[in-house]
């Protein structure tokens, strides 16, 4: 084989073997739909996160515009602390917006979903939300539903 | 008495083919620093070991990542999940099938031959000759079939998930009725850049160079006869093969085991 030849194979091998890299990434992965290097942290304390983990996603109006980053619990009062990394793009959040960690359909993964609030100053990073809502634990309803039904047998 | 006596034997035996590996690996090693001038040698040995592996690795990437697709597909389904099947496809592929069948692939294909090509020259004291004429086989030989067995394992493996990705979507979408934007989202959702794509790519350089490093060490260390050579060469394709897949779990339990 000639050399000409032989450095256009080991070319196209190499450029074949770069294109399935980057399409890997591009495509397959989520290199694309998220920066995250570009991001602010807020954080939020809940009662109670459920089976909220890290990296679930954090929505607004259905929108996804971050994800969580971190839980972790307060040792003053045993609460969950979770860190929140939301875009850059969404830096005009009213102070007062409230966090829910919530189920997508009966039985999926859980999220945060943000409510925007009325202030006209916006959260930066570090701050932290005030307003949240907990995670409904089946289990804790079933048994509360089960407990009310048997006091009103009553 | 003699059972014991043999079993020492054996572990005296393996103790000093191990140093005996890592001693040819350094060799190796700090000959592909040399070999690096003499870009040609690479080249040749980076077609002989990758480009003329592609066929086997596409032609196989195809049809797991179609089965894949169906398999999951009729798993899923049950569930009211089939949404999913982009994640599953992608996942498998990312994390486990791609690096661990391309490696396995890859010590049947190129390291077979690299054993059989080595081995087959010292048999015919080539090596020796070489050494006579004050070339150093490790650094003309084994290092150029080293480093290329090293840069051509990653791509493999990458081009081996990205048409077994492939596959999946032409049967998920184009057989069964997954929708075509479901099936990409649902990857893009669930598969991390860094977790997933990265940490494949990271098995797979691990895998090109353990598979590389067997190969190109039992080639050399192979009894100079056609016996030798023909043993050698199974031993290449049984160890790679145990090596890879005992390695596989050792990386996986490190990189995707939570806290």
């Amino acid at each position: 084989m000639s050399r000409n030849a032989l450095e256009l194979w080991v070319g196209l091998f190499v450029v074949a073997g770069l294109a399935a890299l980057a399409m890997l990434a591009l495509r397959v992965g989520n290199l694309s739909t998220v920066n995250v290097t570009d991001a602010y942290k807020v954080t939020a304390s809940f009662q109670n996160v459920g089976g909220l983990h890290v990296k679930a996603p954090v929505t607004m109006a259905g929108v996804k515009i971050g994800r969580v980053s971190n839980i972790q619990i307060d040792r003053e009062d045993y609460s969950a602390i979770v860190e929140l990394s939301i875009d850059r793009r969404f830096n005009n959040l009213p102070t007062d917006t409230s966090a829910a960690v919530l189920t997508s359909g009966l039985l999926g993964a859980q999220y945060v979903g943000l409510e925007p609030g009325g202030e006209d100053t916006h959260l930066k990073q570090g701050d932290r939300i005030e307003i949240t809502q907990s995670a409904v634990v089946l289990e804790q309803l079933i048994g509360q539903m089960l407990f009310s039904k048997a006091q009103g047998d009553r | 008495m003699t059972s014991i006596r043999l079993l020492g034997r054996w572990v005296i035996n393996s103790v000093l083919r191990l140093g005996r590996a890592t001693m040819f690996l350094t060799a190796t090693l700090v000959g592909v620093f040399w070999i690096l001038r003499r870009f040609q040698l690479i080249l040749q040995q980076v077609f002989a070991v990758g480009v003329l592996t592609v066929l086997i690795i596409a032609v196989s990437g195809l049809f797991v990542g179609m089965v894949l697709g169906l398999q999951g597909y009729n798993t899923l389904v049950d569930f009211g999940a089939e949404s999913s099947l982009g994640l599953v496809v992608a996942l498998s592929l990312t994390r486990e099938l791609g690096p661990v069948l391309t490696a396995l692939l890859f010590a049947g294909r190129a390291g077979s031959a690299l054993t059989a090509e080595i081995g087959l020259m010292k048999a015919t004291s080539q090596l020796a000759g070489m050494e006579m004429m004050a070339v150093d086989p490790i650094e003309r030989v084994m290092a150029p079939r080293f480093l290329a067995g090293f840069i051509a394992m990653p791509l493999l493996a990458a081009m081996f998930t990205a048409i077994g990705v492939l596959g999946g979507y032409l049967i998920g979408v184009g057989m069964l009725s997954v929708d075509s934007g479901v099936y990409w989202t649902s990857m893009q959702e669930g598969v991390d850049v860094y977790d997933d794509i990265l940490n494949g790519v990271i098995k797979s350089v691990v895998f090109g160079f353990v598979v590389t490093w067997i190969a190109v060490f039992e080639g050399y260390d192979a009894a100079p006869t056609s016996e030798g050579v023909s043993r050698a060469t199974t031993r290449t394709v049984v160890i790679a093969s145990l090596a890879v897949l005992g390695l596989d779990f050792i990386l996986t339990s490190l990189m995707f085991s939570e806290i």
